[in-house]
């Protein structure tokens, strides 16, 4: 059977956490598979620290709207837990929630932590991965979202290797030390969801 | 095929390269900020035109005038409040025309994702009665861009290009096509320009007797494409800009698709939307914005013996932009299934000042040295400093329109308040703050206006600011400010009580006092570094 060529994602963290990076390797893969993408981003005011999300869109047809339909999305890609609950209804029932375990707390009523991992264990299809140990494992903390784009790519319908080209095209520019930490994050990332 | 990914903002920058243009200026504000920083960063590359931020977009629009009148292309990009500073040079460049051709781009923001408020910039076009373009996706904004300088040279007037946040902040690829070279210098006739009495009324004349021409473009442009099933007489829509979209995701797999009528230009098409709700008995009208096509289409008294449905009926909301989902129950669809976060409370996450923020460590000051007063307000502004409202700061307690602060907190000295304090950033006192103060300088009213400079545009990206350092000092001593109450100090934890002191003083002083509190912005110099 010919995999699925369409995939609605609905990117999710704080501003300040790398989603557009994540979007930029995601959207350039996908280009250079041919495909249509329609990303929709969010600037201004909310960037500062503020719930941010992207819609990423893919398809091998035409797309129309630049938002994801409520009740469409295949795939939540979180780079923070109480983030990837924000969306659900965006999820479609056979969809899947993709999210990091490392909280970003800048909000007095934040949820207590053992709460909100059971209630994102309790739904189905989702892979809960410790982006800040495997961020660090590869070598800097600072690589936790492509420790997520790492742990996403098993479900994405791209393929790997384009993937990792535009991760090399996206860090190359910021050294040696930094592309190859984001390259093993990448590689962290996806054995932990193949666990 | 040169395929490019491009923001929607993006698309209207390179529509308007490719169309010759000479020169564009803009003010930052979201969401039409991307127009002007793609252009400067090509403009840096390839010095084939001029990309300039400019201190204002009434300055902004009455510098590419300069351009047009000068025989050469020129853009003008704002925000749709930008609009309202821009709109007397706005509304008069449609008597005076376009020479070379004159392009505004300006994006709404329905939903108010970083606004002050909801308007609907195609009012304005209407207004000024002169030839808007609506956009659905990304190749159209390119398409329509360089359309929209051919269109104004050949009938010499402005275009308008409306975006709306959706699109501008979308990425998608483009096709773009030849580039086109820049036009010579070739001045403007006189009495075009010069919109003394008896050459305006020309000039007005000139534009009512446009109109009918305006119209026939509409109705003649393949942008507005009909499409009649002539099986399906029950359901026709009329689709504008990016709500075509949303009717299209809903409705391009259906099998009794409805007649669909996409409204991309303004004055609207008549003839096809005749033809459209001569077909159908129910008329869905889907726009974003305000329910501007389907009130022409209602009138006073409705359209006789059809069914005419929308915003105004109720079908689709009044306020916040349109998505794929409401337009879904307007169609008559039932929603997808979706999943539920079912009783977990989701903790809301507003954005907040980042941590070590210059303008936090003002605040704090600032309700130190109120402690006591009971009479007492801060007025604020437009900026990441409107962030001071929430927690754990609650320290400002209005925020109107760019510059507000300074002429509010005047008005509000003298009805009583005291003290009375205004807040604003350098970029927005540069903007909108310097007029205000002169009145206040030369009333010597007694208030106390504190700029926070961070030495850039903050919210919107880190755009250069043109009232900051010493110049900004140099402005404030200019208008009139007594020398001995201007301040400067520094926002830091360490220096909490000395700067609490200093405003202190100021509060005491019985006339106008200026503090300026000088800290780069966090974000700006760790952008520098990386640089």
């Amino acid at each position: 059977m010919k995999p699925k060529r369409k995939q609605d994602i609905i990117l999710a963290g704080v501003g300040g956490q790398g989603i557009l990076s994540v979007a930029y390797v995601i959207d350039n893969a996908a280009l250079k598979e041919g495909l249509f993408i329609k990303q929709a981003e969010v600037h201004g005011m909310a960037q500062r620290g503020g719930a941010v999300q992207s819609h990423l869109r893919l398809s091998k047809d035409r797309i129309w709207s630049d938002l994801v339909p409520r009740g469409e999305a295949d795939m939540i890609l979180s780079v923070e837990p109480l983030e990837a609950l924000r969306y659900l209804d965006y999820l479609r029932p056979e969809g899947v929630v993709v999210t990091s375990s490392t909280p970003f707390v800048n909000i007095p009523d934040y949820p207590d932590m053992e709460v909100l991992l059971a209630k994102l264990r309790s739904i189905r299809g989702t892979i809960v991965v410790d982006s800040e140990k495997l961020a660090k494992e590869a070598g800097s903390s600072r690589t936790q979202n492509t420790v997520m784009l790492g742990a996403a790519s098993k479900f994405l319908i791209l393929r790997q290797e384009n993937l990792l080209e535009y991760i090399r095209v996206l860090f190359a520019p910021r050294g040696d030390l930094i592309l190859e930490a984001n390259l093993k994050a990448f590689e962290l990332g996806r054995r932990a969801a193949e666990l | 095929m040169n395929k490019e990914m491009l923001l929607g903002d993006e698309a209207v920058a390179l529509g308007a390269i490719h169309a010759g243009l000479s020169a564009a200026y803009s003010y930052p504000g979201t969401p039409a900020s991307e127009i002007m920083e793609y252009l400067v960063k090509v403009a840096q590359k390839s010095r084939g035109f001029i990309a300039s931020w400019s201190v204002n977009e009434k300055v902004a629009y009455e510098e590419a005038l300069g351009v047009s009148f000068a025989g050469k292309r020129a853009l003008v990009s704002m925000k749709h409040v930008g609009l309202n500073v821009a709109a007397d040079p706005f509304m008069s460049s449609s008597l005076t025309g376009a020479n070379g051709g004159f392009v505004l781009a300006v994006a709404d923001d329905p939903s108010m994702h970083s606004s002050q408020n909801e308007q609907d910039s195609r009012f304005f076009a209407q207004f000024a009665q002169i030839f808007c373009f609506e956009p659905s996706d990304h190749q159209e904004a390119y398409d329509m861009t360089r359309q929209a300088f051919d269109l104004s040279e050949d009938m010499n007037i402005p275009v308008m290009i409306r975006m709306v946040t959706r699109l501008s902040h979308s990425r998608s690829g483009i096709t773009s096509g030849e580039p086109r070279r820049p036009n010579d210098l070739h001045l403007g006739a006189r009495q075009c320009w010069t919109l003394l009495p008896a050459n305006a009324r020309t000039r007005f004349r000139r534009i009512l007797d446009l109109q009918a021409e305006l119209i026939q473009f509409s109705n003649a442009s393949a942008f507005n494409r009909l499409e009649i099933n002539p099986k399906n007489t029950r359901l026709g829509i009329i689709a504008a800009g990016i709500a075509y979209n949303y009717v299209l995701e809903n409705l391009h797999g259906a099998k009794e698709k409805p007649s669909i009528l996409k409204i991309s230009t303004y004055p609207i098409a008549e003839d096809k939307v005749k033809t459209l709700v001569g077909h159908a008995e129910t008329i869905l009208v889907a726009e974003e914005g305000y329910p501007l096509i389907e009130r022409s289409l209602k009138g006073l008294f409705g359209v006789a013996g059809k069914n005419l449905i929308g915003k105004l009926s109720g079908h689709l909301p009044l306020s916040g932009e349109l998505s794929p989902e409401v337009v879904r129950t307007a169609v008559d669809l039932k929603p997808l299934p979706q999943r539920q976060t079912g009783d977990f409370k989701l903790a809301g996450r507003p954005p907040q000042l980042c941590q070590g923020c210059p303008h936090a460590d003002t605040f704090n000051a600032l309700k130190k040295a109120l402690e006591g007063y009971e009479r007492s307000n801060v007025f604020s502004d437009i900026g990441c400093y409107t962030l001071g409202y929430y927690p754990p700061y609650n320290a400002v307690n209005t925020c109107v329109c760019m510059g507000a602060s300074v002429g509010m907190a005047k008005g509000g000295a003298e009805a009583g308040i005291h003290p009375s304090i205004a807040v604003i950033g350098d970029s927005t006192f540069g903007h909108s703050g310097i007029t205000a103060l002169l009145g206040a300088a030369a009333f010597n009213t007694n208030m106390v206006l504190i700029i926070l400079d961070n030495c850039t545009v903050a919210m919107t990206g880190g755009q250069p600011s043109f009232a900051s350092g010493e110049r900004l000092l140099k402005i404030i001593e200019g208008v009139g400010v007594p020398k001995e109450h201007i301040q400067v100090i520094e926002p830091l934890p360490k220096y909490l009580e000395k700067n609490a002191q200093v405003i202190k003083e100021e509060i005491a002083h019985p006339g106008i006092s200026v503090i300026v509190a000088v800290r780069e912005c966090l974000e700006e110099a760790r952008k520098k570094r990386k640089r």
